[in-house]
């Protein structure tokens, strides 16, 4: 990511469910923007058929979708090229999680959205606090639904503003009733599933709480910024008290099916200290290519999404998992190592010969957090 | 940071039953903004134009004088209770408002005084008079005239506010709804005398409103929580949701209680939420082991920690009881449970506890 001075900036507008408003909110911004002169466009909108939406849009240029033939189908996605050719001072997207369709340029559309930041585009989008992607076991936790569409945490970092577009959950369901959101049998099925109204409550809540940190993330490097500013000090230097988070976690990777909760709630914690986040995969031999093809491929996968995430695994070698585990941590002034919380199947009787107890042993000077699957 | 915990359940059943008695009263949906000028008024009234055109019969009782163009737009197309006054004094006339018995009335500034002499002293309590009257009430209310939070925004903006609105009529609204606008949204309007809302106030600074925007962002989510334990309550629900952070910092004679006591009130800060710190009675703890123990509370009273004794023949149960009863997410515990009474007695209560701690993470610290 370049951080070049002609970085467009991001804005997002942040909701909890569908028909909240995100879109309305985004496009009456892109008006007022209009309004006062500034040369804006829509580069990909999603109205859901939604009359107050279609509206809204009245009056807004429109770059049309790339058509892309996919087993047989017809599908638009954004016109990364056709904008950049455009060159407006501000683009409009919705649904920043959005995957798109297989034959496009890139996987992702944050990822497009990311090309045009980097040509000095603004862009303003949309997205659900369940599209999170540390939210997401919390998210199937009390929805029974794993989200697919993530976005990772360090692009809404990046963000420079995100904003809480807010509807009381009675509200909501008053308008899915209404059919302003869904066609009234869609409606009638969402109301079964996802838009239960203690659902809607704990999502909603969720997403002001996220909104809250995302709004303390930038104050405090405001205060970075002035304090190093005003001391006339380089970053390195310790003038704000909140400035470097002496915290560093360790997170194990293994071939469990848990290494990917694991990792989302390291993540999500270290994030939150501020804290550097690190992962290893402890091996018998050092060397991934010396494993079973089923363990290897889990293994891989798991070190795959860590990346994502902006973690950076090692690979160790170590006959005993626990003893190098600990001296990893030791030698990179690792404060807290994060393990998963054995399945209930899988402990042995005798306990003292299992990893967790081994490593709180060994890690007498160092936190050891048990992460716990999170069952439904 | 919140420092309380979540509400007691027999306490808010309570409640619940007691508003259920209700029958007929009002409802009453409040949108709270963290700064004049972030457009709640427009919001209040834009929402009152969708209700007329689906028929209801919308007034409005009070609005703030000085209003943007686009609020007097919306205006103009209202019907508007003409204000009384009290001793010269204008002021929302609350017996209009019942005499023309509307379905919905608009209350704009909830915070403000009544001149001496007025049926109540605050605005406030004017609209628990329309609410128990059957009158459904839709009104604003900015972040400084909350009375628990007034002390750390005055912190922040160095003005000091008497008009203020408990957090628990916030709490009791049907509704609450935040109007978001990042700074310098609210600073394009700095040069709009609404901005400063009359009272002559320099406008506040990009971070200054940052801060007030947290600050409004968690106060609505202990609101958004409250009532969502509200509504778990009234469905029996029981579940652990794990939508705040809670930790729950266990200690005993035998820990480095103060590390994990900061550690947890850090922890605690950082994610908003809140904390616990737990010890079990003994009744046969040492004269010493019980001085240790009022020591580490000392420090946990001294970071505004909620303190709990528990009870229970096995301390790994009594704390899963205790942690699960609350939506604790975290357990600290010490890595000293060796050598202590626990271990005398109950063997192995580390591997006991992580056991039992479906849902709940537990992180041990260095002896």
């Amino acid at each position: 990511m370049s951080d070049s001075p002609h970085r467009g900036t991001l804005k997002i507008f942040l909701g909890y469910a569908a028909g909240v408003g995100k879109t309305y909110q985004m496009l009456d911004e892109a008006h007022k923007l209009k309004d006062e002169g500034v040369d804006v466009v829509l580069g990909y909108f999603e109205p859901h058929g939604r009359k107050d939406t279609i509206t809204k849009a009245e009056g807004l240029e429109v770059i049309p979708r790339r058509k892309i033939e996919y087993r047989g189908a017809m599908f638009g996605e954004t016109d990364v090229e056709a904008i950049l050719r455009r060159r407006p001072q501000v683009c409009v997207i919705d649904e920043f999680a959005h995957t798109n369709i297989p034959g496009s340029e890139h996987g992702k559309r944050w990822q497009d959205v990311h090309i045009l930041l980097d040509a000095g585009i603004d862009v303003l989008t949309t997205m659900n606090v369940q599209h999170l992607e540390s939210l997401n076991d919390q998210v199937w936790q009390f929805t029974g639904i794993r989200v697919r569409e993530t976005i990772p945490d360090w692009v809404v970092k990046q963000a420079d503003e995100v904003v809480m577009v807010d509807l009381p959950p009675q509200a909501l369901l008053n308008r899915l009733t209404r059919g302003v959101v869904y066609t009234p049998e869609k409606a009638q099925q969402a109301m079964e599933n996802f838009f239960k109204e203690s659902t809607l409550v704990a999502l909603r809540e969720l997403a002001i709480r996220q909104t809250a940190h995302e709004v303390d993330v930038r104050h405090t490097v405001q205060d970075e910024t002035q304090a190093a500013a005003t001391s006339g000090e380089d970053q390195g230097s310790s003038a704000s008290p909140r400035a470097r988070s002496p915290e560093c976690i360790l997170i194990l990777i293994t071939e469990d099916p848990s290494s990917a909760a694991l990792i989302r709630r390291g993540k999500r914690v270290a994030d939150y200290l501020q804290a550097e986040c690190l992962a290893v995969c402890i091996l018998r031999d050092g060397n991934l290519q010396n494993i079973d093809a089923v363990q290897r491929e889990a293994v891989e996968k798991h070190m795959k999404f860590a990346r994502n995430l902006q973690i950076e695994p090692s690979v160790l070698q170590g006959d005993d998992v626990a003893q190098a585990l600990v001296e990893f941590a030791r030698s990179h002034k690792v404060t807290q190592i994060f393990i998963a919380r054995p399945q209930q199947q899988k402990w042995p009787l005798a306990f003292g010969r299992g990893l967790v107890e081994r490593v709180v042993r060994l890690a007498h000077d160092i936190q050891v957090t048990i992460v716990a699957e999170r069952r439904r | 940071m919140s420092t309380k915990g979540r509400p007691d359940p027999e306490q808010l059943l309570r409640q619940l039953q007691a508003e259920e008695q209700y029958y007929g009263r009002g409802r009453l949906k409040i949108f709270l903004g963290y700064a004049g000028g972030v457009g709640k008024s427009f919001r209040m009234l834009d929402e009152a134009r969708r209700r007329r055109e689906r028929g209801e019969d919308v007034v409005v009782g009070a609005i703030q004088p000085k209003a943007s163009p686009e609020v007097d737009a919306l205006l103009q197309r209202m019907l508007v209770i003409p204000q009384g006054s009290v001793g010269g004094v204008p002021t929302m006339d609350v017996e209009a408002i019942l005499r023309r018995h509307p379905q919905v009335c608009l209350v704009d500034g909830l915070a403000y005084d009544n001149p001496p002499g007025s049926a109540h002293p605050k605005r406030w309590q004017d609209v628990e008079h329309l609410l128990s009257a059957g009158i459904s009430v839709i009104a604003t209310v900015n972040l400084q005239h909350i009375e628990e939070r007034r002390e750390q925004v005055e912190r922040i903006t160095h003005k000091h506010v008497t008009e203020t609105v408990p957090e628990s009529f916030l709490r009791n609204a049907d509704e609450i709804e935040i109007v978001d606008a990042p700074p310098d949204f609210a600073l394009q309007r700095g040069s709009n005398p609404l901005f400063v809302n009359g009272t002559g106030s320099p406008a506040l600074s990009p971070q200054q409103l940052s801060e007030l925007r947290e600050i409004a962002l968690l106060l609505a989510a202990d609101v958004v929580d409250y009532q969502l334990e509200a509504y778990l309550v009234r469905h029996g629900i029981q579940q652990l949701w794990g939508t705040c952070e809670r930790f729950l910092v266990c200690v005993s004679p035998y820990v480095d209680a103060a590390k994990m006591i900061a550690s947890g009130r850090r922890n605690a800060d950082r994610f908003h939420g809140d904390l616990f710190v737990a010890y079990i009675n003994r009744p046969d703890a040492t004269p010493e082991e019980r001085s240790v123990l009022e020591r580490n509370l000392e420090e946990a009273r001294a970071v505004n920690a909620r303190i709990e004794a528990l009870d229970g023949d096995d301390p790994a149960d009594a704390i899963i009881e205790f942690a699960r009863a609350h939506g604790v997410t975290q357990i600290f515990v010490g890595n000293r449970m060796r050598n202590s009474w626990w271990d005398r007695i109950f063997g192995q209560p580390l591997d006991h506890l992580i056991r039992a701690a479906e849902n709940i993470d537990v992180r041990v610290f260095p002896a």
